[in-house]
């Protein structure tokens, strides 16, 4: 048996890479075997790994899906698939959590931020240079569509308020508390921590500048409630926000975020 | 009068408000979240709340960035 698109298929000797494609998918121009690209000529053995592709098609629904299930196992995939994030804020951590979370395949983002992308913002936000001036929401949204167009991305573009968290982020599963506001940041775990109680929670304190990387820490500091970040490093001139430090913090609250959709946390 | 912040003991002025004491402690109160015995406070709460003897205080401070 080997392994075609991530789908099982019968394995004979003398098998050549271009049999294999004129059954399969006569279209593909690129053959990869076992992680390397391969001429249509080679033969192929008993259990490789075979990618049949045609460059530049856009894969489909259920193709994208085989390969989170493979990649994830069915039973976290389904979980991920069927979950909801919200983001606050979408500048360097909410855009990074954004795409580590689009990656896996969470099922459902909300993306609520009113800024624009400025050319500052390049140093560290996951958004490009040609998309300087967009709304933050659009232009995540378009970047996010190029990992995984198949997601639910709904976006508000809006200022967030204490008042205006618990009714807009009622639905979602899970909350990213991503802004750059200390202010914002406070109002944001109070919520959680009243009108959203119960909602798992996952906010940042602490992320500038280029400290040890270590002092980035993930805590739990109620039931369901974490905070991400060394909890002193504010940004400040000579200790501004950094991608590799801001970035470290993100990913620590995407995978907080993962492990309470999958129950672990 | 002695009250309890973050599971230190801690000497503050009789009288005082949990808005004072913040900022006594340095802390800008905008950017702190407060729990006085298990309540969480609102922020236009800060000024009215006077601290007592005992009162079990958590406050998360929060640093700008992201």
């Amino acid at each position: 048996m080997i392994l075609v698109n991530e789908q099982p298929y019968h394995f004979k000797v003398g098998l050549t890479v271009r049999s294999l494609a004129e059954d399969l998918k006569p279209s593909a121009d690129l053959f990869i075997v076992n992680g390397f690209p391969v001429s249509a000529e080679t033969l192929l053995a008993d259990e490789d790994s075979c990618w049949l592709i045609r460059r530049g098609e856009m894969p489909a629904a259920e193709e994208i899906e085989r390969l989170l299930y493979a990649r994830h196992t069915p039973g976290v995939h389904d979980k991920i698939k069927k979950s909801s994030v919200g983001i606050m804020g979408l500048g360097g951590l909410g855009s990074m959590v954004a795409f580590a979370l689009a990656r896996i395949g969470v099922g459902r983002l909300l993306l609520v931020d009113f800024d624009v992308v400025d050319p500052s913002n390049l140093n560290r936000q996951n958004y490009f240079v040609d998309q300087v001036g967009l709304n933050k929401t659009e232009a995540l949204r378009a970047n996010l569509s190029r990992v995984n167009p198949y997601l639910r991305v709904e976006t508000i573009d809006t200022v967030l308020t204490e008042q205006s968290i618990p009714t807009i982020f009622a639905k979602v599963d899970v909350l990213a508390e991503c802004f750059d506001s200390a202010e914002m940041k406070a109002a944001a775990l109070r919520c959680a921590l009243t009108a959203l109680k119960g909602k798992p929670f996952v906010g940042a304190s602490g992320v500038a500048g280029y400290g040890d990387n270590n002092l980035i820490i993930t805590s739990r500091i109620r039931e369901g409630v974490y905070l991400v970040g060394d909890r002193e490093t504010a940004a400040r001139p000579g200790e501004g926000l950094m991608a590799p430090r801001v970035g470290i913090a993100a990913h620590h609250q995407a995978n907080q975020i993962l492990r309470l959709l999958l129950n672990v946390a | 009068m002695k009250i309890i912040c973050n599971g230190k003991e801690m000497e503050v002025r009789d009288g005082a408000t949990l808005e004072e004491l913040i900022l006594e402690l340095q802390l800008n109160p905008a950017t702190v979240v407060a729990e006085c015995d298990g309540r969480i406070v609102l922020r236009e709460e800060y000024p009215q709340i006077f601290l007592r003897q005992g009162i079990v205080l958590e406050l998360i401070r929060f640093v700008g960035g992201g």
